[in-house]
């Protein structure tokens, strides 16, 4: 019997038709457990470097990881792994929901697409039964629509559905994989879905997942459920709300917004508002949320409310998440809340990522008012805020005039277009649209992961270290008092000695092999809440969280049946890691490729910068290249992999 | 008549916090499954969160006793402005529907409030306080049951009389 996996994938050749359930090798669970472990694996091991990312070898996987459908609260991710067609690497958008749980109640653990299908279809994953069904008659229809008509047409109302909207079927480069409350939305995951004809994927399952030792999982989910109570009731004091609590930040719950509408850049990440948060935007804020939000709701067994119902201003109920929430308003320079829940009923039902697309859009109106593009291509657009973003939004996901240009984004539209507008492509890492953030001073932390993750989307790689240091020697004696999570007891001291002025403080401290160390915590930390489905909001993404390197090692070996210690689990992060980064090191990306936009932050250091990137990949066992030595490799019983990267010229011999 | 005391046991369900996280499913069958906790199917669940998401109904009810034949009941209620069917709200296993059966034997399943643990799991694992279990003692009136002999015989009695049903049985009595 399989233990927390089902042991089964979906392997499915869209160009013929041709479904398998295809048993996997129980090995492979003990060396790169599940999740983006494993997905990583499929992908090294069948997609060549030449493989495009709308090309038939494009494979596309959804997957479950080892939690999912367990007593394990907050189990609910889906990761979605493709060659992105933004930055060519290997994507991991993740999306919470339903829909991973449903999986593996069916029998599956992963559904692997390949190749493109030749008319329009969705899948049925129904237990045993599984179709490629005809979804012509879905063509154009939203990806909160397509959803409810699945479900009406199957007559069943307990299926997940993940689906894409009209932007994924026009292959548009910010296009999201939607479903339930929640969607995989960076680096264009929808794209890839729409340029293999899949409108959804549907699935229920009545099937049972098997625990080894479930009364003792049951014991260690004790401790978890009594630490989120004790989250839930004592916020961390001196941090900002929406870093203070457990989940994702609980953006539909807090309406308090100063922090992120005047730190936070408007426009195309141009403009800073220090003055925004008066009395008369306050009112306003406060009241179109409290007016919009219908119900908080969660994702598949969490105890948290990161989601809402949302009935906007105009148009039927749909649902949202997060930063969402600002991002069309902060984009389009628009003070009244209740347009961005306007702008977003629609945006979800086209089926587009909320960072990325507002960016897109800021950056046209930015080239628009500096004459670069022209009435021309603006042709028809209202002159009004609103407007023009509503009209932007419809041509990019049409991909209709200047919307066909820009609907692959900004670092690819600002090519295209020329004339200078290379200029404003000044937030993209790798080619993709990052937070609209502008800072001061360099800080080497964050430096380190916009850098170097392979996630290319800071919110899925920070977390576990605060965002800067506490002013007060008692706010630090405070934090560091109680901190169960912490991997190494010497960070409590890192955390003593880092002062917000002076030496002990940014861009010289932490020091680049303590920010090496922090950074490489956090990452694993992540790399392992990817493999077992975790969502990064009860475990690495926040604070103090639930889950942490102690008691994962414990709940997984119940779980699995696996007798895995700390240092077991470290190893397979690891590996996992290395893996992925020679995979994407295998497509080109080295060192060169490794920097936050120039004007990230104003005061730049270059030669601190030079000092963190080399400790850091020294660190990691990487050659001042980026990529993983022989001997690290090897240590991580990845030799294959170092043969393949030696044979293609990209770890030369002894280049360490 | 006589009465006597009798612990009534309920889980008050408040569906306007529902989060509609099903944990209370996965508990349930985890719990049920044998042995406990090595297996989780929420198809096996007592407990069902019916749900519509776009529609704002999460509505969490609780397996009742079988029912052997489908009812009449195919009404729709609005409550709040959501419309519910009767359907959604009923507690039975019954031919009509797939929900409260055993997905692998077809068997009716019914919430037995987990006897033995100080409170029902599902209660114990929602942690928005939606589910909250109550227990009451009730004077209930003491009931004198009959038989299924003496149910038939008093029923023979009420029509023919007292005597006759003697002579027959008498009669019967003697052929032996």
């Amino acid at each position: 019997m399989r233990y927390a996996e089902t042991g089964h994938n979906l392997e499915i050749d869209l160009a013929r038709g041709n479904i398998e359930r295809v048993e996997t090798d129980p090995k492979v669970m003990e060396t790169h457990l599940g999740g983006l472990g494993t997905s990583i694996k499929l992908h090294w091991d069948r997609v060549p470097p030449e493989v495009g990312p709308f090309d038939d070898g494009n494979m596309l996987i959804f997957s479950s990881g080892l939690f999912n459908g367990t007593p394990a609260f907050s189990a609910n991710r889906t990761v979605v792994t493709f060659v992105s067609p933004q930055s060519h690497l290997l994507a991991y958008p993740m999306m919470g929901g339903f829909w991973s749980a449903e999986l593996k109640y069916a029998g599956y653990d992963k559904v692997i697409l390949r190749n493109k299908s030749p008319n329009w279809v969705y899948l049925w994953i129904h237990n045993d039964k599984v179709e490629i069904r005809d979804a012509s008659h879905l063509k154009g229809r939203g990806a909160l629509e397509t959803q409810d008509l699945i479900r009406q047409e199957l007559k069943e109302p307990r299926a997940q559905v993940a689906a894409i909207g009209l932007a994924g079927e026009n292959r548009v480069f910010t296009a999201s994989i939607e479903q339930s409350r929640s969607s995989a939305s960076r680096l264009g995951g929808g794209a890839v879905m729409g340029d293999k004809k899949v409108k959804a994927i549907a699935v229920r399952g009545t099937k049972s997942i098997n625990l080894a030792r479930g009364a003792e999982f049951m014991e260690h989910m004790k401790g978890v459920t009594e630490y989120i109570n004790f989250r839930n009731a004592n916020p961390i004091p001196d941090v900002m709300t929406i870093l203070s609590g457990i989940g994702s930040p609980q953006e539909m719950v807090h309406t308090d917004e100063k922090w992120h509408t005047e730190n936070f850049m408007w426009g195309n990440a141009r403009t800073r508002r220090r003055d925004f948060w008066s009395k008369d935007n306050q009112n306003n804020w406060i009241t179109s949320q409290s007016a919009a939000v219908k119900r908080l709701i969660s994702c598949m067994n969490c105890p948290q409310h990161c989601g809402a119902l949302v009935s906007p201003p105009e148009g039927p109920y749909f649902m949202m998440k997060c930063f969402g929430k600002l991002t069309y308003c902060m984009g389009a320079y628009v003070d009244d809340l209740s347009f961005n829940f306007k702008i977003l009923q629609r945006a979800t039902e086209y089926g587009v990522d909320s960072f990325s697309t507002p960016q897109v859009m800021a950056f046209a109106v930015e080239l628009y008012e500096a004459g670069i593009l022209t009435d021309a291509d603006f042709e028809g657009c209202p002159s009004d805020k609103e407007g023009r973003f509503f009209w932007l939004l419809d041509r990019i996901a049409h991909r209709e005039g200047i919307g066909d240009i820009l609907a692959d984004g900004v670092y690819y539209a600002a090519r295209k277009i020329g004339k200078g507008a290379e200029e404003f492509d000044h937030n993209t890492i790798k080619r993709h649209e990052q937070l609209p953030l502008k800072l001061g001073t360099l800080d080497p932390l964050y430096f380190l992961m916009y850098s170097t993750n392979e996630k290319i989307s800071i919110t899925q790689i920070e977390g576990q270290w605060p965002q800067s240091a506490f002013a007060t020697k008692e706010q630090r004696e405070a934090f560091v008092k109680d901190w169960p999570q912490l991997p190494d007891e010497k960070f409590k001291q890192y955390l003593l000695d880092w002062e917000i002025r002076g030496d002990h403080a940014i861009p010289y401290f932490p020091t680049p092999q303590m920010c090496s160390e922090i950074v490489d915590w956090m990452e694993m930390l992540h790399n392992i809440d990817d493999a077992v489905c975790i969502c990064a909001g009860m475990s690495s993404f926040c604070l103090k969280p639930p889950y942490h390197i102690h008691n994962y090692p414990k709940l997984i070996s119940a779980a699995t049946g696996m007798d895995l210690d700390e240092a077991g689990l470290k190893k397979i992060a690891n590996r996992s890691r290395n893996l992925h980064r020679a995979f994407n090191n295998r497509r080109g990306m080295t060192r060169a490729d490794e920097k936050p936009p120039q004007d990230h932050w104003k005061r730049r250091f270059p030669e601190i910068e030079e000092d963190l990137l080399s400790t850091y990949y020294k660190f990691k066992g990487w050659n001042m290249d980026g990529i993983p030595t022989r001997e690290r490799l090897e240590e991580l019983d990845l030799a294959y992999v170092a043969e393949d990267l030696e044979k293609r010229g990209i770890l030369k011999n002894g280049n360490d | 008549m006589a009465t006597t005391k009798k612990k009534v046991k309920t889980i008050k369900i408040d569906a306007d916090k529902c989060n509609g996280c099903r944990g209370c499913e996965i508990v349930c069958s985890a719990f049920h499954a044998a042995p406990q906790y090595g297996e989780i199917n929420p198809a096996k669940s007592r407990v069902q969160v019916t749900s519509h998401r776009l529609k704002n109904i999460w509505l969490p009810v609780f397996a009742g006793e079988y029912a052997p034949a489908e009812c009449m009941g195919r009404d729709t209620y609005v409550i709040d402005g959501k419309e519910y069917d009767e359907c959604g709200f009923c507690r039975a296993a019954c031919p009509s529907r797939d929900v409260f059966k055993d997905p692998d034997s077809g068997l009716p399943l019914k919430c037995d409030m987990c006897e033995g643990e100080p409170k029902p799991k599902c209660v114990e694992w929602c942690l928005n306080d939606v589910l909250t279990y109550e227990e009451r003692e009730e004077e209930v009136e003491e009931e004198v049951k009959l038989d299924d002999v003496e149910v038939g015989l008093e029923s023979l009695i009420n029509k023919h009389g007292l005597a006759k049903v003697i002579d027959t049985v008498t009669r019967m009595t003697q052929k032996e």
